[in-house]
């Protein structure tokens, strides 16, 4: 039988876990190797490697003074590393910076709009920049037609809601047809509806083919979005990959939580056919177990072996980590990490991680409490 | 849309990247110019008080004055500053209408020698102002990240920002000097025989000598909103930078009217100004880098 396995997050590996390598037969947008930046005796980077897969949504995640916004910077060259190589579209943007710009769209965490102007002339304004040139009236009405400001065009920009202000600076990002998109914490300030809106609009916008890399430290934005996710901290590439591999690197799949309302009568699964692990959880609950299965069509089977054996449950739960579990899980080892090289208190910003707490109810949860009532 | 495959870089480091010459796109030099001067348009809070100050030099102080004397004839006050007249330069005192009351004279005088001069403070105080929130405006409204992730040169941005400096102060020149010429031919010229604003060096002096010394001032002012951290640190520092300049100006346009009374040394302080001002401009650019237009610390 196989050994019993620990899992969920409080029982994260100390060790921490080697990213997937980046495929190298897929065409990257963006490359960084080793990429330092500091200001002044302030590090905002420290030996970054990001790799951006071109057509897809590649989201930055970390706290604050991870060095995302920065990163962006350094992609349309805005910033030049310390130390380490840049490559957009195969380019040095610090060389050839205005092909480069010319081919991005960037929304900083700040809209960057002139209040003074209109919507119009602002995006008249990035309209000459990018080389649209002065009758670019088409692709500006396109534009705010699509993130649906064409009415408030000739008003102020000063006047502007903070949810039409991004919708302006998205119209205006997207309005040269960049390949690569660059958001800054695109949502910042907006309420939740408004948020939904422009995540949605992010994700129209890569079904052309464009690539997206976006920063945020909201997780619930990440989630379902990204394609690829890049957890930062100091600065750092913690760790990078899609949800999916990120998600087995810390927990194993196939992990059911089952809850019995007599206790001890889930031990029986021991043994089982199909069960590879099974592990009490210890937190002092009483009946309550997770199951790894060699596949999870065996649930069903599974559930009413135990309940012909006189188990009755309670909740029958697939463990289904989210984001938020995951960027904390990924946080907490490299905490531990730190610890045990001796750099614990390293100043790098990092915020103390929430005590191990259980996922919140995944979306597939399968609840049985109210048919053990009956 | 895909991106070309990408070859291992490198394992080089920034501080050894071989420069590579970049072109100079005067059409994206002229678009920041003119939305900052649309802006400068927009902003009713900078300009009602510049036009303000300009009618009060170029317009209500000379008018007021030169009519109370150019009524009041020859009194005893007015004979008394007649008499002062004699301590002017002879060649200036040659240039001075004979055969005229000493109202008349006196009012010349100070139309070409004190007023004229005095006014010309405005249009360096008009430009330095929109020069020393031009850079720094756009970090602290942070449209400077905007412009930092353009195509746009520093280049092309800064030169574009200089010209819309430049034009206010320019505009008020030409068009404060016109008021200004009008208002002192009207109430003087019939008294001393004819129009006689702007004298030949007073041409020079608004037409090459006073632009120079705008750009001077300029050059010195957007280098450091480039550098500062607020509009208002930018406005203080540029007073202090620019007050030099406009005492200068002050004391070349009057010691160059009263000093010679011919165009030949306004001509030659205006070749100096230009060299000086073309020097600064020419290297005024490296001051403004994108991450000063990013504000972040400690830039390079």
């Amino acid at each position: 039988m196989t050994p019993p396995v620990t899992t969920t997050a409080t029982t994260a590996p100390s060790r921490h876990p080697a990213a997937p390598p980046p495929d190298p037969s897929t065409p990257m947008t963006v490359e960084m190797r080793g990429v330092g930046r500091s200001f002044g005796s302030v590090p905002a980077l420290a030996d970054l490697d990001l790799h951006v897969p071109s057509g897809r949504i590649t989201v930055l995640l970390g706290p604050n003074g991870a060095g995302k916004t920065t990163a962006i910077r350094m992609v349309t060259g805005a910033l030049t590393p310390d130390t380490g190589t840049v490559r957009v579209f195969g380019l040095d943007p610090d060389l050839d910076g205005e092909e480069v710009r010319r081919r991005c769209g960037v929304v900083s965490a700040k809209p960057a709009l002139y209040d003074r102007l209109s919507g119009r002339a602002n995006l008249q304004y990035a309209a000459e920049l990018y080389g649209l040139g002065r009758k670019a009236d088409r692709p500006i009405l396109d534009a705010a037609d699509r993130f649906g400001i064409v009415d408030a065009l000739d008003q102020q920009v000063g006047g502007y809601s903070t949810g039409m202000k991004t919708r302006l600076a998205l119209a205006r990002s997207v309005l040269h047809d960049p390949e690569l998109l660059l958001f800054d914490e695109p949502t910042s300030g907006l309420d939740p509806e408004s948020s939904h809106a422009v995540l949605e609009l992010i994700r129209e916008m890569t079904a052309g083919g464009r690539t997206v890399v976006m920063c945020t430290h909201l997780l619930i934005e990440a989630e379902g979005l990204a394609d690829r996710i890049v957890v930062l901290d100091a600065g750092t590439d913690l760790l990078a990959g899609t949800q999916g591999d990120l998600t087995r690197l810390y927990w194993p799949p196939n992990l059911v939580h089952l809850s019995a309302a007599n206790q001890g009568a889930l031990g029986c699964l021991k043994g089982w056919d199909g069960v590879l692990a099974f592990t009490p959880v210890a937190d002092g609950r009483p009946g309550v177990a997770e199951v790894q299965l060699d596949d999870l069509d065996r649930l069903p089977d599974l559930i009413a072996r135990l309940v012909s054996e006189g188990v009755r449950l309670t909740r029958v739960e697939p463990h289904d980590p989210t984001l938020e579990d995951l960027y904390f899980a990924v946080r907490r080892d490299h905490r531990e990490r730190l610890a045990a090289t001796g750099r614990g208190d390293h100043p790098d910003g990092l915020a103390p991680v929430p005590a191990p707490h259980r996922p919140p109810p995944p979306r597939n949860r399968l609840d049985l409490a109210g048919e053990d009532e009956r | 849309m895909t991106a070309p495959a990408i070859s291992p870089p490198p394992p080089a480091t920034a501080a050894i990247r071989p420069a590579r010459r970049r072109s100079f796109n005067r059409a994206r030099m002229f678009t920041v110019m003119r939305t900052d001067l649309r802006q400068l348009a927009e902003s009713k809070d900078f300009w009602i008080p510049m036009v303000i100050l300009g009618g009060f030099f170029f317009l209500i102080v000379p008018a007021i004055m030169l009519s109370i004397i150019t009524s009041i004839g020859s009194v005893d006050a007015v004979q008394q500053v007649a008499q002062a007249l004699d301590l002017l330069p002879q060649s200036a005192q040659q240039a001075v209408p004979q055969g005229v009351d000493s109202s008349a004279q006196v009012s010349y005088v100070l139309a070409v020698y004190m007023f004229a001069p005095i006014a010309v403070v405005v249009p360096l105080t008009i430009s330095t102002a929109v020069g020393a929130s031009t850079i720094v405006g756009e970090r602290e409204r942070g449209t400077g990240e905007f412009l930092a992730h353009s195509p746009a040169d520093v280049r092309e941005i800064y030169m574009g920002k200089l010209i819309a400096s430049l034009i206010p102060g320019y505009l008020t020149t030409i068009v404060g000097f016109g008021i200004y010429s009008l208002v002192v031919n009207l109430l003087v010229g019939r008294k001393v025989g004819g129009w006689f604003f702007p004298t030949a060096s007073w041409w020079l002096l608004i037409l090459w000598v006073l632009p120079p010394f705008m750009a001077i001032a300029l050059s010195l002012v957007l280098r450091l909103s480039a550098r500062v951290k607020s509009t208002a640190a930018a406005q203080q520092a540029s007073g202090l930078v620019t007050f030099p300049l406009i005492l200068i100006a002050y004391s070349q346009s009057t010691g160059t009217l009263l000093g010679s009374g011919t165009p030949v040394l306004a001509f030659v302080i205006g070749v100096v100004a230009w060299i000086i001002a073309v020097a600064l401009l020419a290297t005024g650019f490296r001051s403004l880098t994108r991450a000063r237009l990013l504000g972040v610390a400690n830039e390079q």
